[in-house]
């Protein structure tokens, strides 16, 4: 007997949404069950097959590589950097200046921090860019293009979080700048900027609640993010493929 | 058998309603879960909303009345507040800019505040001279305390005409 969750449910599968996310229909043989392990990157680490094509070198392909590559850079540096800050007021701006003048090699890995974060906001633009050109959005990529704007999104909130702590003239006036943009919701506004602060002004409670979006938060959500974008890109055999290659074979 | 045929409808919409214990169980399952997401995301809306700050107090006093010259602007750096004084009497106006937030700035030379961020500029009365601002800057109200010392409300904003007479 139908009840009304399975039929909100059966409809929830009949819509292009959903397809795009689980290509397989309902698991009710032994192959959509075998489909359904097989496809999903939390039981099935490895894709059972990788096209050649996709294994293929262009210059462009590498720039989401190049993206991962700096998003690892600044996991490591930013741990290293966290030996020596403290997320409160005032120390927050003394360690950030002890990085750069008293911490030995500290002003290197800094600036590799600060480069490395500003590198990735640009590559990951210009890899939207050669997706968009290249029309990887289309079917059957439309999920994993969504996957690509939220990784763009954590990437913008985490180079935003992180413009916060070194505690500066530029980092407070920037966040005030940013979050009165946000009061200018309607409604609610306030509120959110009143909760994102954690107080009416740029204060310690900011500082520490961007610090914790900034080395907790945010991280692991684009950690979660990037191992589905990167699953998907394989089992889907490349950036733009079709479901069929050029050489017919599928 | 005979019951149905006395009564089919009656039958129909009993096999309609009948819902299985599975159903029945998940349905509910569900919504438990659905009413403790609610409360969970109430709860942490709370939680992440401070119940005590360590700001500055949004009542201050100012000082003595004589400190301010007549016809002067006085920038309080603490309370980023301008006390203005006229020859009809005090106001204060705020020092923050309308547009983003930013602390504005007396330029005596040229008789105007004006906001280093985006370069809006208010006449001393809070009133734009020029945007990006999309309002005048906001008058706070002002009065006189028992022992005679100027006091300011930041959270009480007043209409531009309200000027305090000493």
């Amino acid at each position: 007997m139908a009840t009304s969750f399975h039929t909100a449910l059966e409809s929830l599968r009949t819509t292009r949404v959903w397809k795009s996310i689980f290509r397989r229909g309902p698991a009710i043989t032994n192959r959509t069950r075998s489909l359904a392990v097989i496809g999903n990157l939390f039981l099935h680490w490895l894709p059972v097959k990788v096209r050649e094509k996709s294994l293929r070198v262009r210059a462009a392909y590498y720039l989401g590589s190049l993206s991962l590559l700096l998003f690892i850079t600044l996991v490591v540096t930013g741990v290293l950097l966290m030996f020596y800050y403290h997320p409160a007021t005032p120390k927050a701006y003394h360690d950030m200046k002890d990085l750069r003048f008293v911490v030995s090699n500290g002003v290197f890995l800094r600036n590799m921090h600060r480069v490395g974060a500003h590198l990735m906001v640009l590559l990951v633009f210009c890899h939207m860019f050669h997706v968009f050109y290249r029309g990887g959005y289309k079917p059957p990529h439309e999920f994993n293009w969504v996957v690509g704007v939220i990784l763009l999104l954590l990437t913008l909130f985490l180079s935003y979080t992180g413009y916060l702590l070194p505690w500066d003239q530029l980092a407070f006036w920037a966040v005030t700048v940013g979050t009165n943009i946000i009061s200018a919701m309607p409604v609610i506004g306030n509120k959110v900027r009143f909760v994102a602060l954690g107080g009416h002004v740029v204060g310690e409670n900011a500082l520490l609640r961007f610090y914790v979006l900034h080395v907790v938060i945010l991280p692991l959500l684009a950690f979660l993010f990037i191992a589905v974008h990167f699953s998907r890109v394989q089992k889907d055999g490349g950036l733009t493929v079709g479901s069929i290659d050029d050489d017919g074979k599928n | 058998m005979s019951d149905d045929k006395a009564n089919p409808a009656q039958a129909n919409a009993d096999a309609k309603l009948e819902v299985s214990r599975r159903d029945f169980l998940s349905e509910i399952t569900l919504g438990a879960l659905g009413v403790a997401g609610l409360g969970g995301a109430a709860l942490a809306y709370q939680f992440f909303s401070p119940n005590v700050l360590s700001e500055l107090p949004t009542t201050f006093r100012a000082g003595n009345p004589d400190l301010y010259p007549e016809n002067s602007v006085t920038f309080l750096q603490d309370q980023q507040v301008y006390i203005v004084r006229t020859p009809a009497g005090f106001y204060a106006v705020s020092a923050i800019c309308s547009h983003l937030g930013c602390i504005t700035q007396w330029k005596p030379e040229a008789n105007m505040i004006a906001c280093p961020c985006h370069g809006s500029k208010f006449q001393p009365n809070g009133q734009k001279i020029e945007g990006p601002a999309p309002r005048p800057l906001p008058h706070y109200a002002i009065n006189l305390t028992a022992d005679g010392e100027l006091q300011v409300d930041k959270l009480q904003i007043i209409k531009a005409a309200q000027v305090l007479k000493v």
